[in-house]
């Protein structure tokens, strides 16, 4: 048991360093470092603008105020980019199988989608981070609610939840590069699309859009189930408040589904030669 | 003249072959499109005020977003980035063209081809399945395509300007990455422009980008009379002469003091 300890520690602390090599290695180009931060910044500052002046315009949405979207907004873009800074990695990995580099990951005596995540943190997702943090706090403040300790661990487990389930699309998109050798552009409008769809209310979209996104991709159970809870508001969807405060745990399990995945793809994995 | 023609035609039949490329990013557009109109469609059923465009504008001024999206200088020339990078710029200085025209050539041709290739399929389906409405008038659809010419120059002129940027960012990926967000959020494809508060409206129509996009979809949909056509040109053409005199001396500026690693 102590060993299974030990090792995990070991993989923690290896994981440490190469986002240590990442990170100095992207603050090599400082003023493109602190460009593609802003422009994130920016990306993702305008969008909350857009909503800002369309509150500004009808005054709510559908009955939910600004600072109740304001904390679905939040929660999703700080998953999003814990999620997109840890994962990024897998972006490359179709580079890999194709060169034959994906071989030498697979002779090292550690966990290959460990590697290949770990390839790259990137540093520019602190932009999306530190704006969702920002809109998150001010949300926190302006519904002006109890916030209980149970309530901040159920908003800690959904935003963790919510970047598992991101971590695990990512995951997903890049096995498809074990059967084609490019990734398919399709799971670009599930996570981006996702995080746009999940920056408003589920309730206020068609009803076989909200079906995909809670029984198909359950980008629901990342931010809009727990805030459910949250509010303490009833649901118009109609969902019972123990699902809502258990939600966080199917972005998990989405996670762990989409690293089976990748193990089947790897068995079946055949080198194109380097 | 006809020395930049020719680079022009020639690039633009090139990525006219790009088809495969101009498909994959469909889907998406789709989707992104649908999610838009959705959400706008909620927060029109959420108040009865009067807004300065109606539901069905704000639809089709999305969708034309969609069909014009690639007009918007969101890339620049990879090959140009790469030549950079190599340091085989150096050759382009060595050409009898003048470099910026040459740039500014590329950059049409990259800006208008795949444009071409996505806006007709978006038109089409989005004309046929998701809403998108027909110009009001005749009158309306001209000053469109016109207004689109001027945007396209436009967006030429910033292009070129990114291009010329990567002279000094050699990693290229800095400013190359913040115009772009900038130049979404200002030429309305965060919100249309109309729909931000009146306060901001002066800025916003005195900034070049709202010329890229947002009033060119306003001529399509009548929100601008036809007559309003030479307005909107003149505002495009007057950023376009600002960028381009201003890109001619960054890249004087850059030649004279340009170090090439290698090549």
């Amino acid at each position: 048991m102590s060993e299974r300890i030990g090792d995990y520690l070991d993989t923690v602390r290896l994981y440490g360093r190469y986002v240590g090599i990442s990170v100095r290695s992207q603050l090599q180009y400082r003023a493109s470092f602190l460009m593609l931060t802003l422009s994130q910044f920016v990306l993702v500052g305008s969008e909350f603008l857009g909503i800002w002046a369309l509150f500004g315009r009808f005054g709510n949405l559908r009955g939910w105020s600004l600072a109740e979207v304001a904390l679905l907004f939040g929660m999703i873009s700080v998953s999003f980019a814990l999620a997109e800074g840890c994962v990024r990695g897998f972006d490359t990995f179709p580079a890999l199988v194709k060169n034959g580099d994906f071989d030498r990951l697979l002779l090292r005596p550690r966990g290959t989608a460990f590697q290949v995540a770990a390839q790259e943190w990137q540093l520019m997702r602190l932009g999306r981070l530190v704006h969702g943090v920002a809109v998150l706090g001010w949300a926190a403040v302006a519904l002006d609610m109890a916030w209980s300790l149970p309530k901040i661990l159920l908003l800690g487990a959904a935003i963790v939840g919510g970047a598992c389930l991101f971590c695990g699309l990512f995951v997903l998109q890049a096995t498809l590069a074990f059967w084609t050798v490019e990734t398919l552009e399709i799971m670009n409008t599930v996570t981006y699309g996702g995080v746009e769809t999940a920056q408003y209310p589920l309730a206020i979209y068609q009803p076989w859009f909200r079906r995909f996104f809670t029984l198909v991709v359950p980008l629901a159970c990342a931010n809009y189930f727990p805030a459910q809870a949250l509010l303490g508001r009833p649901d118009p969807l109609g969902s019972p408040p123990l699902f809502q405060w258990l939600s966080p745990v199917v972005g998990g399990l989405f996670l762990a589904g989409a690293l089976q995945v990748w193990k089947v793809g790897l068995r079946h994995y055949c080198s194109t030669g380097s | 003249m006809t020395a930049y023609n020719a680079v022009f035609s020639a690039r633009f039949q090139t990525l006219l072959q790009y088809r495969a490329a101009a498909a994959a990013g469909f889907g998406t557009q789709l989707f992104w499109g649908l999610i838009r109109t959705m959400i706008f469609e909620a927060f029109y059923r959420s108040g009865a005020a009067p807004q300065p465009m109606s539901l069905p504008q704000v639809v089709t001024y999305v969708w034309l977003g969609q069909a014009m999206l690639v007009l918007i200088p969101w890339n620049v020339d990879a090959d140009v980035r790469a030549m950079i990078r190599s340091g085989t710029v150096a050759y382009e200085l060595v050409r009898p063209l003048d470099l910026y025209t040459l740039w500014y050539s590329r950059a049409l041709a990259l800006r208008t081809a795949p444009a071409l290739l996505r806006a007709l399929p978006m038109f089409a389906v989005a004309g046929c399945f998701f809403g998108m409405q027909p110009p009001p008038s005749l009158a309306a659809g001209a000053a469109w395509l016109a207004a689109t010419a001027g945007a396209a120059l436009l967006a030429g002129a910033i292009t070129t300007l990114i291009t010329i940027s990567l002279l000094w960012t050699l990693s290229g990926e800095g400013v190359s990455r913040l115009l772009p967000a900038v130049t979404m959020l200002f030429a309305g494809y965060v919100l249309p422009l109309p729909l931000f508060p009146d306060w901001a409206q002066a800025l916003l129509s005195f900034l070049p980008f709202a010329g890229l996009a947002d009033t060119p979809f306003r001529m399509y949909l009548g929100h601008l009379p036809p007559e309003a056509v030479f307005g909107v040109l003149g505002h495009q053409l007057a950023w376009t002469a600002a960028l381009v005199l201003l890109g001619r001396a960054a890249l004087a500026r850059a030649t004279r003091r340009m170090v090439v690693q290698g090549g």
